[in-house]
């Protein structure tokens, strides 16, 4: 039969030879080969001692950001909330009072903002969809926890802290 | 008046040394699955369970702890009683062997009292080491037909059919062995293979009988349903097997009961072949020790020889990939016996003019 390929192999159906019919040389080449195997160094890594390193586009929890001067940036305008596909963001917008100029970036801002962690996917789309730059996926691992109440997470466990009130607190 | 007669201090000696001897065994098979996890871990590249206790040496409680809180489910079509039976007959087989195994030497104490470290010295050990063993395959038979379960079913009888097999194979080569010792007692054959050189030969029994001694760890693996002969246990962690009805503590009956026996297959095996508890030198620390510490160095050597030979069974079962049913059964009847018949005939043939002459 014409062959339409090099990379056939001609299958060896050759009688076993003495060697292999014993098996034991086989069994002893198995065995080194094993042997070598103890002494070599191991792939185990020892989480939580030592940890992989993450791709920097690594997608974890999320995090809701500021501006340099300390305000919000996110106003409310629920676009992550469409974005996301698993449904898991939920908030309320509210409006901003005149004293808290220096507290939120513009007139809305987010009330109650909530992320359900259990139902998230942690695709991104929110990070993708926001167009104030106000919510990103970091690289932390999502924590394990007892109840399904404590995986719902508010707005301020997704705060990243004050930049100048912790340098005044550093 | 019946009182009187009883020898009490036999009694509470033997007494002490079964308990003894029970508790080592299930310690020893309880850290041979420890064991077990981390060989096979180290082999694949990888850390065995570390993180319970330091290096995971209470992973045995957990794991034990573990199948005692798990439910026991007892299927509805099976026989109840025989069912419940199984494990426990295979266990009791496996731990009945240990009474013939001399652990160590005689101590003769100062006060002229002989402290035996064997629980039994019947002259016919090793046919009641083999009676026993296959008593045990019942455990496996029962526990296959009584879970109304046509695979256990299936399961259990390849087992049956492989051990007995295996069986003849041993007890061929054992026949070698015994033309050249003359004594089916253990002690006797312990005692023969003193020291490690008499002056013409090396004196255990793998020197003078490797080929037997080699059908006899073949067919030891086969007993023991351990891998490359695991056709029984690996349908049972895939798919199905006779131990599959079983739940919590009769599975781990079953389970612990598999290893104490290679525990004492390798207990016996040390014995029959590489010198029992004797090792090179043991007359100058004999006399230069008590004998209550000669003793303990001897168990000390026994134990450390079952501990090599435990690591070898589960050196083999992490290299070796399991073999056919047929080719099992090939190499059983068909490689196994012919060979362990030509090896009586040699030997026999060795002694008549060698030694005869």
């Amino acid at each position: 039969m014409q062959q339409l390929t090099n990379r056939s192999v001609q299958v060896n159906r050759a009688p076993m030879t003495f060697g292999e019919k014993i098996y034991i040389p086989a069994i002893m080449k198995g065995l080194s080969i094993t042997l070598g195997h103890i002494f070599k160094k191991k792939a185990t890594v020892s989480y939580p001692e030592q940890k992989r390193p993450f791709s920097p586009v690594f997608r974890g929890l999320h995090v809701l950001n500021r501006d340099e001067e300390g305000r919000e940036r996110c106003t409310a305008c629920g676009l992550c909330a469409l974005a996301c596909p698993a449904e898991a963001i939920t908030m309320e917008a509210a409006e901003r009072k005149p004293g808290e100029e220096n507290l939120y970036r513009e007139e809305k801002y987010a009330a109650k903002y909530e992320i359900n962690m259990l139902r998230c996917i942690f695709c991104g789309f929110c990070e993708e969809a926001c167009p104030k730059d106000a919510i990103y996926l970091s690289e932390t691992v999502m924590p394990a926890n007892y109840t399904r109440k404590y995986f719902i997470y508010k707005k301020e466990d997704l705060l990243i802290p004050h930049p100048k009130k912790q340098e005044s607190a550093q | 008046m019946l009182l009187l007669q009883i020898d009490w201090s036999f009694l509470l000696e033997k007494s002490v040394l079964i308990l003894v001897i029970v508790l080592v065994s299930f310690g020893v098979a309880a850290y041979a699955t420890w064991g077990e996890r981390k060989v096979a871990a180290i082999m694949q590249d990888r850390l065995g369970p570390n993180r319970a206790g330091f290096m995971g040496l209470l992973q045995p409680l957990a794991d034990g702890g573990k199948l005692f809180f798990k439910e026991e489910i007892i299927p509805e079509g099976s026989t109840r009683t025989i069912f419940i039976l199984g494990p426990f007959l295979f266990m009791i087989t496996a731990l009945m062997t240990s009474a013939v195994i001399p652990w160590g030497p005689d101590i003769h104490t100062t006060a002229g009292n002989v402290i035996s470290l064997q629980v039994a010295d019947i002259n016919i050990g090793i046919l009641f080491v083999f009676g026993v063993v296959s008593v045990g395959v019942y455990g496996i038979m029962l526990g296959g037909w009584a879970s109304n379960n046509k695979f256990s079913l299936l399961s259990s009888i390849r087992s049956a059919s492989q051990s007995i097999s295996y069986e003849l194979a041993m007890g061929l080569s054992l026949i070698a062995l015994l033309m050249m010792s003359g004594s089916l007692s253990m002690r006797e054959i312990a005692q023969q293979q003193h020291g490690f050189w008499d002056g013409h030969w090396l004196t255990w029994n793998v020197f003078k009988q490797p080929l037997g001694f080699f059908i006899f760890m073949v067919c030891a693996f086969a007993e023991l349903n351990r891998a490359p002969f695991d056709l029984p246990e690996c349908e049972s962690e895939l798919n199905m097997g006779y131990h599959q009805e079983y739940s919590s503590m009769k599975l781990g009956l079953y389970l612990f009961a598999e290893y104490i026996n290679m525990f004492i297959s390798s207990a016996v095996m040390v014995t029959l072949f590489w010198g029992s508890y004797n090792f090179p030198g043991m007359d100058w620390v004999a006399a230069h020790t008590n004998a209550i510490v000669f003793a303990l160095i001897c168990v000390v050597v026994l134990m450390a020889k079952i501990t090599a030979f435990i690591l070898f069974f589960m050196f083999i079962r992490w290299t070796l990939p399991r073999f056919r049913y047929d080719q099992l059964m090939n190499l059983g009847w068909k490689g196994l016996i012919p060979l362990a018949l030509f090896n009586m005939l040699v030997t026999g043939a060795a002694i008549l003019w060698l030694f005869n002459k």
